[in-house]
């Protein structure tokens, strides 16, 4: 029997034996080498457009499911009704009973889902991407497509899981070691280049290994030394995407474990500003050291996010004064996820930060877009908040994303009086009769309408 | 993201809310996660001041009116099944579903509907609107953005046009009727997201 077994046994290892070495080549050639270069196959958004063309079938069939069924399909909700529509569009509007409607239902809309939490939990989809974790018409799916959503797992979790999981591994190893061996390096300009090689080297594996496709807008406005880069803040990950095209220096607080070596191996090669938990508290030091930071040219611009929390992509919420009253040039930066292809919301209270790295790397691909602005200077008169205000409008423009009033760390106050009153003249001023509209208010407002937001890619 | 019926079975006597308001599972785990999230210290139920940290809701010129009525006269608490029933009046009427004979009336049909909005103008649930409490919900609806005058000038139209037995007051009957034209299920349904 055991001689029986044992030409099967080697050649089972000699067949592993080559499929590693298959595996780990083609690793090399098409992800490791193109990375280390800055070049791309294309293949990335090949496999982009062939998801796209596969989700919309998805949603097809459930459509058609659904109609069989004679049920309704919830698709996200966009009831752009506006007060003046909802009155009787006569010449001379009046009173009817059922104005009470409008305040009534826009009410009850509040109690189920406010437009602040809202903006917290992940954005919901037209279509389904066939990630169970997205779907909300379970009672819709019919075998095939069941069967598609199956062998989808099986990919997504027999193949890319690994290999990207391999690939985040070989980057972050790649950046400790490098970055440590150009530490040893005398400081002067070899250093400094060698450095931004490295960096950019090891951020470009790691964006592989997300399958991130990203696109770069208007590259001509990047960041350059001497200023500040200021851009909205949707996941950890917006750090690995804008490293990867460019240098920074990083801002943050000094964790233990992991991130502890990768910050202590970073900051040899380059200077980063790392905060003891204690230093955070006292503002004015923060303050200093990143005005000493950018008063030196020859070191690279600062990389914050104001905003201080995940906030769901779909809007910019205010931005903490802090970094806009260092006084040097801000460089906007808006970032928007496409979410079809997978959610890059991390929201924090829900999942941890290992479950969040799964989900991210057992999504299909992260896609988003860039978009670099012009550079920003506050101006004469302008105090920090009205500057940082105007750069978070300039962001939420470029990107899409409506610009909201709250405050991302929502504080619990008294809401002012002074919003009610709007709302009563604006149906004050429908009934008396005049020209203005709900959107014209909205504007004035900053009250963002019911509508989601679109990407184009 | 774990599995839905675990949720489910968390919450008593679900299949008896979903016969009653028509909600899918999934609709009823969104509102029970709402619930959870409006519920800040985890009481399992929901006082007034809970609904009152809603900021759009503070901002509603009804705001006040809306929280009351989700709390029958006398009780300062709403549980999950009274929070979930109460929404369910805001369920888009389900034009495909057959009507059977002897089957109650839903919580979603259109006189229930007009019923809900009804107790808004009728704080004192006498079953009429007189002409104060219909001056009241335009000054709450106007503020300071009309003179006295205008308001009653607006009250009077509306009870003369409304009023068909000249009591000076709109009973529920009377409203109905006003009514009568309006697209109710498009006015009072909102979409249950997920």
């Amino acid at each position: 029997m055991e001689s029986y077994l044992f030409p099967f046994d080697s050649l089972i290892c000699m067949l592993l034996g080559i499929s590693f070495t298959v595996w780990f080549t083609l690793l090399l050639v098409f992800i490791i080498v193109p990375a280390i270069f800055g070049v791309s196959f294309g293949i990335r958004r090949l496999y982009m457009k062939s998801l796209i063309k596969l989700f919309e079938w998805a949603t097809l069939r459930m459509e058609r499911g659904a109609k069989e069924k004679n049920q309704h399909l919830y698709k996200p909700y966009s009831n752009g009704e506006t007060l003046k529509r909802s009155l009787r569009g006569g010449a001379e509007p009046e009173f009817d009973m059922s104005d009470i409607f409008y305040f009534c239902r826009r009410g009850v809309e509040s109690i189920v889902d406010d437009e602040v939490t809202k903006r917290f939990t992940a954005e919901e989809l037209e279509s389904w991407n066939l990630l169970t974790r997205s779907n909300y018409n379970f009672h819709h799916i019919s075998t095939r497509l069941t069967a598609l959503w199956g062998v989808g797992v099986l990919i997504r979790y027999g193949f890319l899981l690994p290999l990207r999981v391999t690939l985040a591994f070989t980057g972050v190893g790649l950046l400790v070691v490098l970055t440590s061996v150009v530490g040893l390096f005398p400081n002067g300009r070899m250093k400094n280049y060698l450095s931004d090689k490295v960096h950019l080297m090891c951020y470009r594996i790691c964006v592989r290994s997300l399958t991130a496709i990203i696109t770069y807008h208007d590259s001509e406005n990047k960041p350059k030394n001497g200023g500040i880069c200021v851009a909205n803040h949707t996941s950890p990950i917006d750090v690995i995407i804008l490293a990867s095209d460019g240098c920074y220096a990083m801002v943050g607080q000094v964790h233990g474990g992991l991130m502890g070596v990768i910050q202590r191996a970073m900051v040899k090669a380059c200077p980063h500003i790392w905060f003891e938990r204690s230093e955070v508290k006292d503002r004015h030091l923060v303050a200093k050291r990143l005005s000493d930071h950018v008063a030196d040219t020859s070191k690279l611009p600062i990389l914050i996010f104001p905003e201080g929390t995940c906030i769901n992509n779909t809007s910019v919420m205010m931005f903490k004064k802090g970094s806009f009253e260092i006084g040097s040039t801000v460089y906007p930066v808006a970032i928007k996820y496409d979410p079809r292809f997978g959610e890059a919301f991390w929201n924090s209270s829900k999942f941890g930060m290992v479950n969040y790295l799964l989900h991210m790397m057992s999504s299909w691909a992260i896609v988003c877009s860039v978009w670099y602005l012009p550079p920003m200077s506050r101006m004469e008169g302008e105090d920090a908040v009205q500057f940082a205000n105007r750069v978070k409008a300039a962001i939420a423009r470029k990107g899409g994303l409506a610009d909201l009033l709250w405050d991302g760390g929502l504080k619990r106050g008294k809401v002012k009086e002074v919003f009610k009153e709007e709302q009563q003249k604006l149906y004050s001023k429908v009934l008396v009769g005049s020209t203005w509209t709900l959107s014209g208010c909205s504007a004035a407002l900053n009250w963002p309408l019911p509508e989601p937001a679109q990407t184009e890619l | 993201m774990g599995s839905t019926n675990s949720t489910l079975l968390k919450i008593p006597n679900v299949e008896v809310l979903m016969q009653e308001t028509g909600f899918s599972p999934a609709h009823i785990i969104r509102l029970h996660d709402r619930f959870k999230a409006l519920d800040k210290e985890g009481r399992g139920h929901l006082c007034p001041q809970d609904f009152g940290a809603i900021k759009e809701l503070a901002m509603n010129p009804i705001g006040d009116r809306i929280i009351g009525a989700f709390f029958s006269p006398g009780k300062e608490m709403v549980d999950f099944h009274t929070f979930v029933k109460i929404l369910a009046h805001f369920r888009p009427v389900d034009k495909d579903r057959p009507k059977e004979p002897n089957s109650p009336e839903l919580i979603n049909s259109r006189s229930n509907k007009l019923k809900f909005a009804f107790q808004l103008y009728d704080q004192d649930k006498d079953g009429k609107i007189s002409r104060d409490e219909l001056l009241k919900v335009l000054r709450a609806m106007l503020g300071m953005q009309v003179t006295e005058e205008q308001l009653e000038s607006i009250a009077d139209r509306t009870i003369q046009e409304a009023d068909l037995d000249r009591d000076d007051a709109i009973s529920f009957e009377e409203f109905r009727k006003s009514l009568e034209k309006v697209n109710i299920d498009h006015k009072m349904s909102i979409r249950f997201l997920r």
